[in-house]
């Protein structure tokens, strides 16, 4: 996660059936690992640069996603660099930024329920399979939450470990980030069930 | 009408309730005492989040063991930690959540969700990130996520006890102007003076059941 929330807009970016939306993404992922050309690559990044002016994204938003990126694509591009050579990192990274810029104008311009919603109608068929739509859909939100929840939850266990001096020991992040995890999903699972989600 | 028939519960060897006979019909009563004194799992039981090792638990004349479905349609609950109770990203959407099998649209679900936000005082805060909202606010938001399926009974575990002074008593006032019958667990004492019954819990048993003011010297007293 670039750091990108669901951000209220009027854009036609915003206005499009969030399962287009996915299904553009998902469509868009591939072909950016097909292609092996660094200057259709780059078009494609050029393309989704101009999706995030056609969306309207605030600057803010952009630097946040830009400077996130940057560090990525820069420990990325050094890595191949040293183990591929100069041309394959120039691919992969082309390739890093299109998808996960993509990827980040859809959770900025979609709502996680629209995406809810779309799985469950676009998964409905399956049904006759034994495939629970709705139970589906509950995951992809349930796991777009969790990202949330967990990295505060390590920003927590990080800064009490800090308060004691133990900030380089493993085990002082380790143990209580997976107590308070386990933890989080027992009490997770036992709001969904009070919310009902077990009944049906 | 909520009753509890000669209720006893253990995990594993820990006997955490015994005993317990109560019949609940009053509008607002709350269950105080210690840590480990199993007023949670009690409160626990009544929506059949927890299901009793022996006697039975009766909502309205149903059983939770077996009418798990239709007790929580009529149970609301609302936990200590707004952090797992939130479901989805946006106060909004986490609202319209409880109305996913409701038959409405998914623009009514977002109306009547917003409606319900700006009841309580959370109005433009439907697309706001629910985990930027402050700590008063998520427990407003987690007992919307309830008040939105119009329960008839809503039972509260602990949920003032992350909140300022403020925010508790807010919440209290909000809690005290609902039609809903609430049963409250909790540690502060100071907020249970319009209720109408008191029970105290301590190591797994009622120890006193009576108006606030008799229950809580009791309390006060067993604490030393």
């Amino acid at each position: 996660m670039l750091g990108g929330w669901y951000e209220p807009g009027s854009s036609p970016l915003h206005r499009t059936p969030a399962g287009w939306k996915l299904l553009a993404l998902l469509g868009l992922a591939a072909v950016v690992f097909v292609l092996r050309s660094p200057g259709w690559l780059g078009g494609i990044c050029a393309a989704v640069v101009l999706g995030y002016a056609l969306a309207r994204i605030s600057p803010r938003s952009c630097l946040r996603v830009a400077r996130t990126l940057g560090v990525l694509v820069a420990f990325m591009f050094a890595l191949q660099w040293w183990l591929l050579g100069l041309d394959a990192a120039v691919l992969v990274c082309l390739r890093i930024v299109a998808a996960l810029t993509a990827a980040n104008l859809f959770t900025i311009t979609t709502r996680v329920d629209d995406v809810v919603s779309a799985v469950e109608r676009g998964l409905r068929p399956l049904r006759r399979f034994g495939v629970r739509p709705d139970r589906l859909g509950l995951l992809v939100g349930l796991t777009l939450q969790s990202v949330t929840v967990l990295s505060k939850i390590a920003a927590e266990v990080r800064e009490a470990a800090k308060a004691r001096g133990a900030q380089r020991s493993v085990i002082a992040f380790a143990v209580p980030f997976l107590i308070r995890t386990l933890r989080h999903a027992d009490e997770l699972g036992e709001a969904l069930a009070a919310r009902g989600e077990g009944d049906r | 009408m909520i009753e509890f028939e000669d209720v006893g519960h253990s995990y594993g060897e820990r006997v955490v309730l015994s005993e317990v006979n109560l019949r609940l019909s009053e509008r607002r009563v709350a269950f105080v005492g210690a840590n480990g004194s199993g007023k949670s799992t009690l409160a626990r039981m009544i929506n059949g989040l927890v299901l009793p090792s022996t006697g039975r638990v009766l909502v309205d004349g149903l059983d939770p063991s077996r009418k798990g479905r239709e007790v929580r349609r009529r149970v609301g609950f609302v936990f200590t930690n707004p952090d797992s109770q939130i479901v989805m990203p946006t106060a909004g959407e986490d609202v319209a959540f409880s109305l996913r099998r409701s038959g409405l649209s998914a623009g009514e679900r977002a109306a009547r969700a917003a409606e319900i936000l700006t009841e309580h005082g959370l109005g433009g805060y439907a697309d706001h990130p629910a985990h930027q909202l402050s700590g008063g606010q998520k427990q407003l938001l987690a007992l919307c996520g309830m008040l939105v399926l119009d329960p008839d009974v809503l039972v509260c575990d602990e949920p003032t006890t992350l909140l300022d002074l403020r925010n508790k008593r807010q919440f209290c006032t909000l809690l005290a102007g609902l039609r809903q019958r609430v049963v409250l667990v909790t540690h502060d004492l100071d907020l249970l003076g319009d209720f109408d019954r008191v029970i105290v819990l301590d190591g797994g048993r009622v120890v006193a059941d009576d108006e606030p003011e008799p229950a809580l010297r009791h309390y006060r007293k067993l604490v030393g």
